[in-house]
């Protein structure tokens, strides 16, 4: 195997292609063969999703930060973190920095709104939470169904601190989005959830690593995802259990939906463990909508497209139901409901 | 004038001739049981007339109020009054009850050309609905017939054909599940629906059911068709003698 080099829009030896098994499903390198032009400027134009919860903004448009691109939180805080793609043909690359101080509440609603079409986005950001901090991560994508989009979370989670995700992804050419998350202290907690919905020819590819290298640390994780037409979905977990990390407790579910013929969902969940006492448990499961289901709601009148699309948001949100904060919930559980 | 009507009726399942032949008139505002062994292709029918996948119809024809049912999908026919209560009620995890109760009311108006019905308007009419059934309220807010039991998915039928006011109803082995009270409770809600617009046809093994729900006339479906018909007292004559000399071979 092939040693994973950082990605680096710039630089096409370092366009991953499916013989290198973390990339495996996401064949970057076939849609991918040289390095784009970049971007040029872009405008920020409507607010995005989120606006209606206030806080602060950090937006990048095409790359380019507009403003401050580094957060530092402490207290109660709200952050919109925009990545904003208004392009066509060409590539972009954004950084963020966001830092939660010991005992900070941050609800970061973070975006990735594209326009145009053909681009390649590269969009990028850590994420600290320190001691006995709590990051809630909201995570909506929109992008045109000819885009390419890779989005890499670097988390950092200290004693205590707690760490709650969830990505709601509706596809691109290829679309994935990374979350690699080191739970690197005492009894840190971290719900790592995600859904995708796909229609089209579109391709998601949800990716978690989660390494727990401290004693007493948990972690859920629930990934629920449908896909109709041509559409692809993956989803790659992996959970490592590090030595002296005793009494973690870990826990992960994929449940997907195939509505179409010719629809592909790839699962791959690995849980590595090299401590002793653990508690670590995986379900995978990938199955179509429940035909007696369908003619039931059918028989009482409702319309096959209606029945479908109820039953698809039924079976979808649970994961949305797991978002903590009520306003995000709202927004995001909106927002899926006009895409089903 | 209004009649559901079944001419010749074949329908396979699997390749498998089950109905062979099914011929039946069912005129407004009578109620008819279709009694019979088992196997003999009771639910078969109510499944065919409502448009389940995999029963193909291969031969005859069945209408109700001179509209040809079979043309129709599952929803239309539904639109059309036509109401299937389920032998065994489905369950629809995450769509509450009341949600889904509302989406088909107002799917079933939409395709009448209707006005739907207002979000308060339609509590006022589950509340009342749910009083008369004795079903506790909260139900209604959880997911449709997730965890209920035998008896609560029944009277979640009930509640459904009151608010959604078929005109022609099918009961399939309504009876099946139910303790004597949750019977009681059932029967009433059916009874409470006869009028002279609605045709009620009562799926059943036993003829304990019409103890509660009197038919006009009883008919024996055995082999795919209908062997025998009669007036009530018919269902007691099976009750006491069984279905033995109406099956194709005695054994």
């Amino acid at each position: 195997m092939k040693a994973l080099a950082r990605l680096d829009l710039t630089d096409a030896a370092t366009f991953p292609s499916r013989r290198v098994e973390e990339w495996k499903y996401s064949d970057l390198k076939r849609f991918l063969r040289e390095a784009p032009e970049p971007s040029g400027t872009a405008v920020v134009g409507a607010p995005g999703p989120f606006y209606d919860l206030g806080g602060d903004a950090i937006v990048f448009a095409n790359g380019r930060p507009v403003g401050v691109k580094d957060y530092i939180a402490s207290g109660d805080q709200t952050l919109r973190l925009r990545f904003i793609s208004d392009a066509t043909g060409t590539g972009h690359t954004a950084a963020a920095r966001i830092v939660a101080r010991p005992g900070a509440r941050l609800l970061l609603l973070e975006t990735h709104e594209g326009k145009g079409s053909t681009y390649v986005a590269h969009n990028k950001v850590e994420i600290d939470v320190a001691a006995d901090a709590e990051v809630t991560r909201i995570v909506l994508t929109d992008e045109p169904d000819d885009a390419i989009s890779v989005a890499e979370a670097e988390v950092k989670l200290e004693a205590g601190g707690r760490y709650r995700q969830t990505v709601v992804a509706t596809g691109a050419k290829l679309q994935r989005h990374e979350t690699r998350l080191r739970h690197g202290a005492e009894g840190a907690d971290a719900r790592v959830d995600g859904l995708y919905l796909l229609g089209g020819a579109r391709h998601s590819d949800l990716t978690t690593v989660i390494d727990h290298i401290a004693p007493n640390g948990t972690t859920s994780q629930l990934i629920k995802g449908v896909v109709r037409d041509e559409a692809r979905g993956v989803f790659q977990g992996k959970i490592l259990v590090q030595k002296g990390a005793d009494d973690t407790d870990a826990r992960m579910g994929h449940h997907g939906l195939i509505t179409s013929e010719r629809g592909e969902i790839d699962v791959k969940p690995e849980l590595i463990i090299y401590a002793d006492e653990v508690q670590c448990a995986h379900g995978a499961t990938v199955g179509t909508l429940d035909e007696s289901a369908l003619f039931y709601m059918q028989q009482r009148g409702i319309s096959a497209d209606e029945a479908r699309a109820l039953l698809t948001q039924a079976f979808l949100i649970e994961v949305v139901d797991r978002i903590e904060h009520e306003g995000a919930r709202e927004v995001v559980r909106e927002w899926l409901t006009a895409r089903l | 004038m209004n009649m559901l009507s079944i001419d010749n009726l074949h329908v396979s399942v699997a390749e498998k001739p089950i109905l062979k032949g099914l011929t039946l008139d069912v005129p407004a505002g009578e109620v008819h049981a279709i009694m019979g062994p088992n196997g003999a292709g009771k639910s078969t029918l109510g499944y065919s007339l409502s448009g389940r996948p995999g029963y193909e119809v291969t031969d005859g024809s069945a209408s109700w109020n001179g509209q040809d049912l079979l043309d129709l999908d599952p929803a239309e026919r539904a639109a059309a009054g036509l109401f299937l209560s389920f032998q065994y009620p489905i369950e629809i995890p995450g769509v509450p009850a009341m949600t889904f109760i509302r989406t088909a009311l107002n799917a079933q108006k939409r395709a009448r050309g209707e006005d739907e019905v207002s979000a308060p308007a339609f509590l006022k009419l589950v509340k009342a609905a749910s009083q008369s059934l004795k079903m506790d309220f909260d139900m209604l807010k959880r997911p449709l017939n997730v965890g209920f039991s035998g008896g609560e998915k029944k009277r979640m039928e009930i509640l459904q054909m009151a608010l959604l006011e078929p005109s022609l109803l099918i009961l399939d082995e309504t009876d099946s599940g139910l303790d004597i009270d949750a019977l009681r409770i059932v029967a009433d809600g059916v009874n409470a629906m006869r009028s002279p617009e609605r045709s009620m046809l009562v799926i059943t093994h036993y003829q304990r059911l019409l103890d509660y729900i009197k038919p006009d006339r009883v008919h024996v479906l055995a082999g795919g068709r209908i062997v025998a018909s009669g007036g009530p007292e018919l269902a007691h004559e099976l009750e006491a003698e069984g279905y033995d000399k109406f099956l194709p071979e005695a054994a």
